[in-house]
C-alpha cells in the first residue's frame, strides 16, 4: 500500500479559502461549527457537502440564505451517508458516460453524534460496506444539542443531559460512550481517524488524507458544545485540548486496519481538569470520577496496544502540531 | 445590513426552495448577538493567527504582511472570547459592549 | 419497429428502465418487486445497461440514495413494495418538495399486520398526499409504456417531479404477457437525455434542502402543489406525443361502455380487465352498466373524471385499500367529495375489494352492480367490504 498523496497543511500554508461563510446562527463559542469550518477549509471549494439534520444544518441554511459556498444538500436526519452515496454513485455514472466534465472531488457526509451513532448508524454502515467514495464526518458534541441536549449513545458516562438527569436514583448518563471509530474501522475501510479542533493542523491534514483516500473514509471529530456542556464559550478549544491531554479523546488513525497513535499521552493531565469547567459533570461523586478515570485509561491503553505504541518510544512526528 | 426577506409569493419561490447564492449568510449580521468585543493590543500581537484559525465565525481578517495583524469583523463577531482565551500573548481583551 | 416479446411484466419494466438509459438504480429487495431489480442488476452486470447499481441496506437508503443521485444530475430509478414503501415514507415528501425528478415502480402489496405479500393498494395510498405523480397500470404493456413515459414526464421543465408507476403485485408483476418492445432509436427520439434544472455541481454551487421558517414554508408547499396540479397539462401532451410515435393512446381517465350507462363502476389497476369482462357480460344481458378506470391518480384529473361519469345515476367506486375508521376509502372519498357540488350528482357507493390478495372475479362486479341498485334505495353509511366473512 503506497503512501497517500496529498497536499500537506502546515502552519505556513494554512488554507486561506473559506468555503463556509460567516453569518451562520451557531451559538457563541460553538466548537462544532469551528471544527466544520476547519474541515471545509481543508477540503476546499471543489467538493459537495451533504448534511444530516442537526445544529450544523439548521444554523447554516435558513432560506433564502446559505453558509455553504460548495454545493450543499440536506435531506433528513438519519440518511446523510445514504444521500452522499447517491451523489457518489450518480457522479460515477455521469463521469463514465461522459455526462460531466467534473473529475473526482470529495463528497462529504456531515452529521452529529446522534445522526451517526444512533439514528444514522445503519445508513453509515451500508455506505461504508458498499465502499462508497466519500468522507463521513461525525461532529461529536456528545448529545442531541439541536433538540435541547438529550443523551445519545455517544454521551459520556455520568454526563448530565436533559434525558439523563442526575437524581436520587441516577448519576447522569448510565452507559459508556459508544466507540464509533472502532465500529467504522471494523468495516475494514481504508481510512478512519479521530481529530480535535484544538489540534487544527492534525485535523485538517486528516481531512486531506480522507479526501485523497479512494473509497470510504470516516472522521470522528470532537466538537465542544458550550451550551450543552454548561461551559463558558471561551473554553471550547481549551476543553478540546484537555480532552486529548487527559486521554479522554485520543487522537489516532486507522489506515487499512493499522492503528496509528498520533499523540501519545504518557503523563496525562488530571481528569478533573477536563471535567471541572463543564457543568454537565458537576454532580459527580468521587467514586464515579474514579470509575470514569479507570475506564478512560483502559480505553486509551487499548488504542496504545492496537497501535503497538507500547513497544516503541514516542517519536516527534507522532505528535500533531498544536 | 442587507435586508433578508423570506416573504414572497409562492410564484417566486425558487425551484425546490433552493438557494443559488453560495455563502449568503453573510447578509445576516450576527454581530448584534455580542455582549463583549475583542480589543487587540497590537504591541503584544505576534501575528500567529490563532485568533483567525480558532474563530467559530471565521470573522478575523488577515490585514496582510505589512500590517501583520488580524482584525475581527464586528459585523459577525458574537463575542465568544475564544480568541482572547487562546491568544498566546494575551494581546486580546474582551471588553463589555456599552449600549 | 417494435417487436412483440412474451415476458414477465417485471422484466418488461426493467427493459423500459434500460431503454430509458438510467444512470443509477438504487433498490432493496422486497416481494413482489424483486424481479424488477434482479433483472436490472443482471443488465448492469452484463454491460447491457451502463448504470451504477446500488444494492443499499434498506428502502430508506434506497430513496435517500435516489435523492442524492437525482441531485447529482443522474437519471435515477428505484422500485419497492408495501413495507418498503412505508419505510420510505419520511423521504417520499423530499423529491416533490425538492423538485427532483426520478421514477419508482411500486409493485403494490398489502401492508402488515398480518403480514401479507399479496396485492392491494394500501402501500401507495399511504403516500397519496406526498406530492408524487402517481399512475396505475392495467396490464404489462401499460407498465412498460408508463415507465418510459414517466421519465419524460418527470423531467419536463414544467413538471420536475417524481413519478410512481403502480402495478399490482403478482397479479401483474409476475404475469407473463406479450409486450411490444420499441426500438431503442424510437425511445431515444421520445426520451432525450435529461438536462437537470437543479444539480449539485462544484462548478455552480447551490444549496438544496433549506430550513423553512413560517414565512416561507406555506408558499413552498403551495408551489409544489401548483406544480403537481399543473403537471397534468404536460402529462397529457406527452401522452399525445407517445401516441403519435407508438400508436398507443393514454388518457388520465379511461372509459369502457359508459355510453348510456346508468351505473358506472370505477376501478384502478389490473382488476379493470376483469371488470371489463364483467361489464361485457352484463351489457349482453341488457344491463346499462359501464366502467371508468383511473390511470392518473395524482394529480387527480377532476375535469376528465366528471366528464367520464356524466349522466350516470350511480357510481360503484372500488377501492383496493381500507381507510380504517372512515366511512369511505381513498378513491371513494375522492370521488364523493369531487362530485358533491355537482348539480346532478350521482349516488357514490364505495366498495372495498381484493384486499390482501383476495381473489377478484367477474361475479364480484356483478354483485357490486346489484348492490348499487339496492343501496340507491337504502343509502350507504359505510363502505361495503365485498366478500368479507361475517
Amino acid at each position: 500500500m503506497s503512501e497517500l498523496q496529498y497536499e500537506k497543511i502546515s502552519a505556513k500554508n494554512l488554507p486561506q479559502e473559506e468555503p463556509f461563510a460567516p453569518g451562520h446562527r451557531a451559538c457563541q463559542g460553538c466548537g462544532e461549527v469551528l471544527a466544520l469550518r476547519m474541515v471545509m477549509k481543508a477540503v476546499g471549494h471543489q467538493a459537495i457537502a451533504v448534511s444530516a439534520t442537526g445544529c450544523m444544518e439548521v444554523c447554516t441554511s435558513t432560506f433564502p440564505t446559505s453558509s455553504w459556498r460548495t454545493p450543499w444538500f440536506h435531506v433528513a436526519f438519519e440518511n446523510a451517508a445514504a444521500v452522499a452515496s447517491g451523489v457518489d454513485s450518480g457522479y460515477k455514472a455521469l463521469r463514465r458516460k461522459g455526462k460531466t466534465s467534473q473529475g473526482r472531488f470529495p463528497i462529504l457526509a456531515i452529521a452529529g453524534d446522534g445522526g451517526t451513532a444512533d439514528i444514522g448508524m445503519q445508513a453509515l454502515s451500508g455506505a461504508l460496506e458498499r465502499w462508497q467514495d466519500f468522507i463521513y464526518v461525525c461532529l461529536d458534541n456528545e448529545a442531541y444539542m439541536n433538540t435541547g441536549i438529550q443523551r445519545s449513545s455517544s454521551t459520556p458516562f455520568g454526563a448530565m443531559t436533559t434525558t439523563s438527569p442526575p437524581g436520587k436514583l441516577s448519576k447522569g448518563q448510565a452507559t459508556w460512550k459508544k466507540n464509533m471509530p472502532a465500529i467504522a474501522a471494523a468495516h475494514g475501510v481504508p481510512y478512519v481517524a479521530t481529530a480535535s479542533p484544538a489540534y487544527y493542523l492534525d485535523l485538517m491534514n486528516k481531512v486531506r488524507k480522507a479526501a485523497a483516500t479512494e473509497g470510504p473514509a470516516y472522521l470522528h471529530i470532537y466538537a465542544p458544545c458550550p451550551t450543552g456542556w454548561r461551559m463558558k464559550p471561551e473554553l471550547a478549544i481549551e476543553s478540546a485540548r484537555l480532552a486529548v491531554q487527559s486521554r479522554v479523546f485520543p487522537l489516532y488513525e486507522v489506515i487499512n486496519g493499522q492503528y496509528i497513535l498520533n499523540r501519545k499521552v504518557d503523563k496525562p493531565k488530571p481528569l478533573t481538569e477536563y471535567l471541572k469547567p463543564q457543568g454537565r459533570f458537576r454532580h459527580l461523586d468521587a467514586q464515579t470520577l474514579a470509575d470514569i478515570e479507570a475506564r478512560v485509561n483502559a480505553e486509551y491503553e487499548k488504542i496504545v496496544r492496537l497501535a503497538g505504541a507500547d513497544k516503541k518510544p514516542a517519536k516527534a512526528e507522532d505528535k500533531p502540531a498544536e | 445590513m442587507k435586508k433578508i426577506d423570506a416573504m414572497m409569493s409562492w410564484k417566486e419561490v425558487p425551484l425546490g426552495c433552493h438557494v443559488d447564492r453560495p455563502g449568503s449568510t453573510t447578509d445576516f449580521l450576527t454581530g448584534d448577538w455580542r455582549s463583549q468585543r475583542p480589543v487587540l493590543d497590537k504591541e503584544k500581537c505576534i501575528y500567529c493567527g490563532f485568533c483567525w484559525i480558532f474563530c467559530p465565525e471565521g470573522c478575523y481578517q488577515d490585514q496582510g504582511p505589512e500590517a501583520k495583524v488580524f482584525v475581527a469583523d464586528l459585523n459577525y463577531c458574537k463575542g465568544c472570547g475564544i480568541c482572547a482565551y487562546e491568544c498566546p500573548k494575551q494581546a486580546i481583551t474582551m471588553v463589555v459592549e456599552e449600549v | 419497429m417494435s417487436k412483440r416479446v412474451g415476458m414477465e411484466v417485471s422484466i418488461a419494466i426493467s427493459e423500459a428502465v434500460k431503454m430509458a438509459n438510467v444512470d443509477v438504480v438504487a433498490a432493496y429487495p422486497i416481494t413482489p418487486q424483486t424481479h424488477i431489480v434482479e433483472h436490472l442488476s443482471e443488465l448492469v452486470a452484463e454491460g447491457e445497461l451502463d448504470a451504477e447499481f446500488m444494492p443499499v441496506e434498506s428502502e430508506h437508503s434506497a430513496m435517500s440514495a435516489s435523492l442524492g443521485s437525482a441531485a447529482a444530475g443522474a437519471r435515477t430509478f428505484t422500485a419497492t413494495s408495501s413495507q418498503g414503501l412505508a419505510l420510505m415514507h419520511e423521504l417520499m415528501y423530499m423529491a416533490p418538495g425538492l423538485r427532483l425528478p426520478m421514477v419508482m415502480a411500486v409493485a403494490n402489496r398489502a401492508v402488515s399486520p398480518p403480514i401479507s405479500i399479496w396485492n392491494d393498494h394500501s402501500d401507495i395510498m399511504a403516500e397519496r398526499d406526498t406530492g408524487w405523480i402517481q399512475v396505475f397500470a392495467e396490464n404489462g404493456q401499460e407498465a412498460f409504456d408508463l415507465t418510459i413515459q414517466a421519465y419524460r414526464i418527470a423531467e419536463h421543465p414544467d413538471v420536475q417531479l417524481p413519478v410512481a408507476v403502480n402495478l399490482d403485485g403478482f397479479t401483474l408483476s409476475h404475469v407473463v404477457e406479450p409486450i411490444l418492445l420499441p426500438d431503442q432509436a424510437e425511445v431515444d427520439k421520445f426520451l432525450p437525455p435529461w438536462k437537470p434544472m437543479l444539480q449539485l455541481d462544484p462548478a455552480k454551487p447551490i444549496s438544496m434542502g433549506m430550513f423553512g421558517i413560517p414565512e416561507i414554508y406555506f408558499e413552498a408547499k403551495k408551489a409544489t402543489d401548483e406544480a403537481l396540479v399543473g403537471s397534468q397539462k404536460a402529462i397529457v401532451a406527452i401522452w399525445d406525443e407517445f401516441e403519435k410515435l407508438f400508436g398507443r393512446k393514454y388518457n388520465p381517465i379511461e372509459t369502457y361502455k359508459t355510453e348510456g350507462a346508468e351505473t358506472i363502476l370505477v376501478t384502478m389497476g389490473s382488476i379493470s380487465e376483469t371488470a371489463m369482462t364483467a361489464v361485457d357480460q352484463m351489457r349482453d344481458q341488457g344491463i346499462p352498466v359501464g366502467l371508468v378506470r383511473i390511470r392518473l391518480w395524482r394529480p387527480f384529473p377532476d375535469k376528465e373524471f366528471k366528464a367520464a361519469v356524466k349522466g350516470a345515476k350511480k357510481l360503484g367506486v372500488i377501492d383496493r385499500c381500507l381507510t380504517l375508521g372512515s366511512h369511505a376509502n381513498p378513491v371513494g372519498q375522492e370521488v364523493r367529495s369531487l362530485l358533491y357540488q355537482e348539480k346532478d350528482r350521482p349516488y357514490v357507493f364505495n366498495f372495498a375489494l381484493g384486499i390482501g390478495g383476495r381473489d377478484v372475479t367477474r361475479a364480484d362486479f356483478r354483485y357490486i352492480y346489484d348492490q348499487c341498485q339496492t343501496l340507491a334505495a337504502q343509502g350507504q353509511d359505510r363502505c361495503h367490504m365485498v366478500g368479507v366473512m361475517e
